[in-house]
């Protein structure tokens, strides 16, 4: 009989904290842009928008409870879902860079979350066929809340790209602002080659190609350039982050933190 | 948004029934107006389809022209089935 991926993972401590912090990653992604898109509440510019917003958000905030649910049972130190998104400083969180970054207008929110969209429908996408079966449910759960997102996400950036000088301007700005932060997305490092090799996750390289692809064809309906490739040393899946993620938590986490064991 | 045009919103609950109004909304183009209606009215499950028109697009009757167009069938009840015994068998008339 043939190793199967978990016994490879079961004596192999590199392969169980290499999946382990895989998971992280996905969940702290998830949350951190939920609690971003939230903060969107009661500020969006039309009601329609605002009732967008909060159920992208509620999506991801969604996938952040499967994803970090999973994380603290692989884990196995007794932490679930709250006591990770409560309870961790900005170091331990392991989110992509530019899921923290800040809402700005209306335009640079549909940017990030055009980019991130894009990065998770390829994910999402490739983890559906997952040799953990647990990360393929919730993957298969994800696309489709993912191909909505995305739906979304484009469809502005297309409107806004192609409406007025004013709105090209400020999401051409928008996009200068935040490439830097897409080189983490598919630039794989340790964890990412472990859980490839073990099949629990698809190989970047091959997702990089699909979604530059994606992201050429949404850029030119959209009349916008794509800004040179910028190698930024953020790596927020390696727990490297942005002054912004310190200021998120902050609020996130105040009411835990504060009345430690509330509930409604 | 104030300058968006204004959209009619057609829900169909399930499979098999028809489009039923359920209200309008204001969108920029009709792809925004189906996310915003998706939002709106199925949040709660209310759907499987959504069909959206521009309300501008509608052409209602006139209420100052009722008399003329709804009056005349007034007294013609003959055209109600209401005159045909229904047997006992049929339960969902």
């Amino acid at each position: 009989m043939s190793a199967t991926p978990a016994m490879l993972v079961a004596g192999n401590p590199a392969a169980h904290a290499a999946r382990l912090r895989y998971v992280l990653r996905l969940g702290d992604t998830s949350l951190v842009l939920g609690q971003r898109l939230s903060e969107w509440i009661g500020h969006s510019p039309a009601l329609e928008e605002d009732l967008g917003l909060a159920n992208l958000a509620l999506d991801l905030i969604g996938q952040a409870r499967l994803l970090l649910s999973y994380a603290g049972e692989l884990e196995g130190k007794g932490r679930d879902e709250d006591a990770l998104a409560f309870l961790r400083d900005a170091p331990e969180f392991a989110n992509l860079a530019l899921a923290e970054q800040p809402n700005g207008d209306f335009g640079h929110t549909i940017v990030r979350q055009w980019l991130i969209d894009s990065w998770q429908l390829q994910i999402y996408e490739g983890l559906q066929g997952s040799s953990d079966a647990r990360l393929a449910a919730i993957a298969a759960k994800a696309v489709k809340e993912t191909r909505y997102h995305y739906r979304f996400s484009s469809g502005w950036l297309t409107r806004l790209g192609d409406g007025t000088p004013e709105s090209q301007r400020r999401v051409q700005r928008s996009l200068e602002d935040l490439w830097r932060f897409t080189f983490e997305l598919f630039a794989p490092d340790e964890v990412d080659e472990q859980v490839s090799e073990l099949g629990i996750a698809p190989s970047l390289s091959q997702q990089a190609l699909r979604w530059s692809a994606l992201i050429d064809a949404d850029l030119a309906a959209a009349t916008l350039k794509r800004p040179a490739a910028l190698p930024y040393p953020w790596h927020g899946k390696r727990g490297v982050h942005t002054e912004h993620l310190g200021h998120l938590l902050s609020q996130l986490q105040h009411l835990p933190r504060t009345y430690p064991g509330a509930h409604w | 948004m104030s300058d968006w045009p204004l959209f009619e919103v057609f829900i169909r609950s399930r499979s098999g029934l028809e489009h039923k109004h359920v209200g309008s909304l204001h969108a920029a183009d009709a792809r925004m107006a189906i996310e915003h209606a998706r939002d709106v009215y199925t949040r709660r499950q209310e759907g499987v389809s959504i069909w959206v028109m521009r309300s501008a697009d509608i052409v209602a009757s006139d209420p100052e022209e009722a008399d003329a167009l709804f009056e005349p069938a007034r007294d013609k009840v003959y055209r109600h089935p209401t005159f045909y015994a229904i047997p006992d068998e049929v339960k969902n008339l």
